[in-house]
């Protein structure tokens, strides 16, 4: 098991060296290290003036150079001017150059400053992923139970009515993108002109224009269920179906096994069977599903964020990326690689674990 | 506006039915001629036993048609912007019709008064070029991957599913950030790309006719220089766009586009040849092959493939759905999409700013988009489930 343990870990570091490189290699081509020095210099900087700004700015040089001072393990780069001014990667502000750190990168807890919010890429990041985080407990909090429920319903006859209806819904879900559900469900719950919302009014049922907001900006503050739901279910209705459609897959494979079979020719009741015996093999795919599902929510979160305003990671990647703020966007990256990989393990080793079926070598 | 009134819904909705008549005429004549004949179709004959699967086929078919008569179709020129007021609800009559114009935006018009229907309408082409086409390039590449990858295995497929589950880390919407931008278009790593990308198809099938026809020069020599011939004509306007004859060429934009989708699709094709390889790989069909001397690539592309080839036609019809998705997601963030581009996803985008005043500008494509996806779903399924049955 540690062997195990220790080859997916080793895999994973390789992976996430690889990814963060080209992440920084794309980062960092020269026509965004153009744009950098025009917003960071001046507009009107000729090309002269760009390549020697991109120079002394520890821009040049060669891109693993680069690269290995962005994380932390070659020294970061001094240039002292024609001024005699020294400046360099770790040197901030006015700090003195001969006490500053020599290596001073991600893995030193340097993220950089962004350009955009004014502020060190760490604090940004950690800031808007405690948002994030609100709305990815949420969504899992819905997506999991009802997914699970719909599909394991669904599994344990396979072929019946119910299997049918379910079965339609989930793939109508899997259908709808969160940016078609998104604005399906504000046009529904929360326009003061179509859907429920007017009819509501009139009767008197609702005060306010709209059932639910169709900004979650002020949940940045407070979160209620009338400014949370609607990008909650956004995310969720993406995952649910897909989820739903593995449990079934897997509930009816179990359920055409022979200790299945035994059980109910013994005479346990129906209910007994799929409590007892097939739920808790039916659930061991699932599991890596659900874990899996994450790369795709981090998708469904930077759509929802940007439909709904909420100031959270997805909004501050779009933010990133669209203003060219490159240490910002490079953090944001590496927090989702971390992400990604993270959850991969969680799902190889739970697999293990949830199986013991599978022996390792 | 005061002069004239409103369509009401139910005129809205009988013009509508007149506008797409070459739709349904195409419709009732493929279902007619389809369930006429439809035991000797093969799956395709099958498919109209099962009642999902019709009515996903009749999705698909629907939008597949609305894409070919688009020009007969639309009412208004979809770029076109008419008169000055904004966002007008559906069945707003236009002030100051010229002859032989149509006289009401049947679906509304948006922010910059361009016909909503006819938008809706073009969009679906765009859709349904780039889609299928991305998604037959990301299939040719998983399976010359994917096949040696789980036929050979050892070092190969140790390398190959290394850089594939790479890919696959990646989160997507990052990937469109830092692949699909004006910027990097100058740098040429789209074409760099579209030239691994696109040889793929060459190599596929003269690897395919040569492990077939090559005990037979002549025939082989034939077949290898057309494909030759024909493909590297083709590559050459596509990545490159150096095509002499000017008959192959790609908008920069769009081969960045393209590109991007192909390459986020290609890695899961492969894992799904690759685990189907190794499944099929123990068969008997395949140690008689072996013991009969044949090479690998004719076992590979001649004896496995066509037996796999269940699962990835029905792979084939989900992951169109997904490349749709994708290609909305593209538009929805305005990436490597001109402004005035009528696809879905951009209309979309261009439609929530104003969501909740002015619903019909992104309520239309939204469902469009929808509609589509989940017929394309549908579609695998109900053939999923035929091709269980024998």
């Amino acid at each position: 098991m540690l062997n195990f343990v220790a080859r997916r870990l080793g895999v994973m570091v390789l992976t996430a060296l690889a990814l963060t490189f080209v992440v920084f290699y794309l980062t960092n081509l020269p026509p965004n290290l153009e744009k950098l020095a025009r917003t960071e210099g001046s507009v009107r900087m000729t090309d002269q003036a760009v390549a020697s700004w991109i120079e002394n700015n520890g821009h040049g040089g060669s891109v693993f150079g680069r690269y290995a001072q962005w994380l932390g393990i070659a020294p970061g780069w001094v240039l002292t001017d024609a001024k005699g001014v020294t400046r360099g990667r770790c040197i901030q502000g006015n700090a003195d150059a001969a006490t500053a750190a020599t290596y001073c990168g991600v893995l030193q807890g340097e993220w950089g400053f962004s350009t955009v919010f004014k502020k060190p890429v760490l604090d940004s990041v950690l800031q808007k992923l405690g948002s994030t985080g609100w709305l990815m407990m949420w969504v899992m909090i819905v997506m999991v139970p009802c997914s699970l429920i719909m599909g394991v319903l669904s599994g344990m006859r396979e072929g019946s009515r119910l299997d049918r209806s379910l079965s339609i819904v989930a793939i109508a879900t899997t259908a709808t993108p969160e940016y078609v559900s998104g604005v399906i469900l504000v046009a529904i719950f929360a326009s003061a002109t179509a859907g429920i919302s007017p009819i509501l009014n009139e009767w008197g049922w609702i005060s306010s224009k709209t059932l639910f907001l169709g900004t979650a900006t002020s949940a940045m503050d407070k979160i209620t269920f009338w400014n949370f739901a609607l990008p909650v279910m956004t995310i969720a209705l993406y995952g649910i179906g897909y989820i739903a459609r593995m449990t079934r897959a897997s509930m009816t494979e179990v359920m055409t096994q022979q200790y299945i079979r035994t059980a109910r020719l013994k005479g346990v009741r129906f209910r007994d069977v799929v409590m007892k015996h097939a739920l808790r093999n039916a659930l061991i795919a699932p599991f890596t599903v659900i874990m899996l599902q994450f790369p795709w929510l981090l998708n469904g979160v930077v759509i929802t964020e940007a439909l709904f305003n909420y100031k959270g990671f997805g909004w501050t990647l779009v933010q990133a990326a669209g203003n060219n703020d490159i240490d910002l966007l490079l953090g944001c990256s590496v927090v989702a690689v971390l992400v990604v990989l993270v959850t991969q393990l969680i799902s190889d080793i739970g697999y293990v674990f949830l199986n013991p079926r599978i022996r390792l070598a | 506006m005061d002069e004239t009134t409103l369509l009401s819904w139910g005129q809205i909705i009988a013009r509508i039915a007149t506008q797409f008549l070459p739709v349904w005429i195409a419709l009732i004549l493929t279902f007619a001629i389809s369930i006429r004949y439809k035991r000797r179709l093969g799956l395709y004959g099958k498919l109209f036993d099962s009642p999902v699967g019709m009515v996903g086929f009749l999705l698909v078919m629907f939008w597949v048609y609305t894409a070919i008569f688009a020009d007969m179709i639309i009412t208004m020129d979809p770029i076109a912007q008419f008169g000055r007021v904004k966002n007008p609800p559906p069945g707003t009559p236009l002030k100051d019709v010229v002859e032989g114009q149509y006289a009401y935006f049947l679906l509304g018009a948006d922010h910059l008064a361009r016909d909503v229907f006819s938008r809706v309408v073009m969009g679906a082409r765009r859709v349904l070029t780039i889609a299928p086409a991305a998604t037959t390039f990301a299939f040719i590449m998983g399976v010359t991957l994917g096949l040696p990858a789980g036929y050979f295995g050892g070092k190969l497929d140790t390398v190959l599913s290394f850089l594939a589950n790479l890919v696959l880390a990646f989160p997507v919407i990052l990937l469109f950030y830092l692949l699909v931008t004006p910027e990097i278009r100058n740098t040429g790593i789209p074409v760099v790309l579209a030239a691994v990308l696109f040889i793929f198809p060459v190599i596929f099938f003269c690897t395919l006719f040569n492990a077939r026809f090559f005990t037979n020069p002549p025939k082989r020599n034939l077949y290898v220089g057309i494909t030759l011939a024909i493909g590297l004509w083709a590559y050459a306007g596509l990545a490159f766009n150096a095509d002499p004859l000017g008959v192959w060429s790609m908008d920069p934009n769009l081969l960045n586009v393209f590109v991007s989708v192909v390459f986020v699709n290609s890695p899961t094709v492969f894992r799904i040849v690759r685990g189907i390889v190794l499944d099929l790989k123990a068969r008997d069909y395949v140690a008689a092959g072996q013991t009969r001397g044949e090479g690998p690539w004719y076992i590979m592309l001649w004896e496995i493939l066509p037996n796999a080839r269940g699962p990835l036609i029905v792979d084939f019809c989900l992951r169109i759905g997904y490349t749709t998705i994708l290609l909305g997601t593209l538009g929805f963030f305005g990436l490597g999409v001109s402004p005035e581009s009528p696809d879905w996803g951009s209309t979309i985008d261009d439609g929530r700013k104003l969501l909740s005043l002015y619903l019909h500008p992104a309520i239309t494509p939204a469902l469009a988009l929808m509609s589509l996806v989940l017929g394309l779903n549908l579609l695998a399924d109900g053939l999923r489930e035929e091709s269980l049955k024998d």
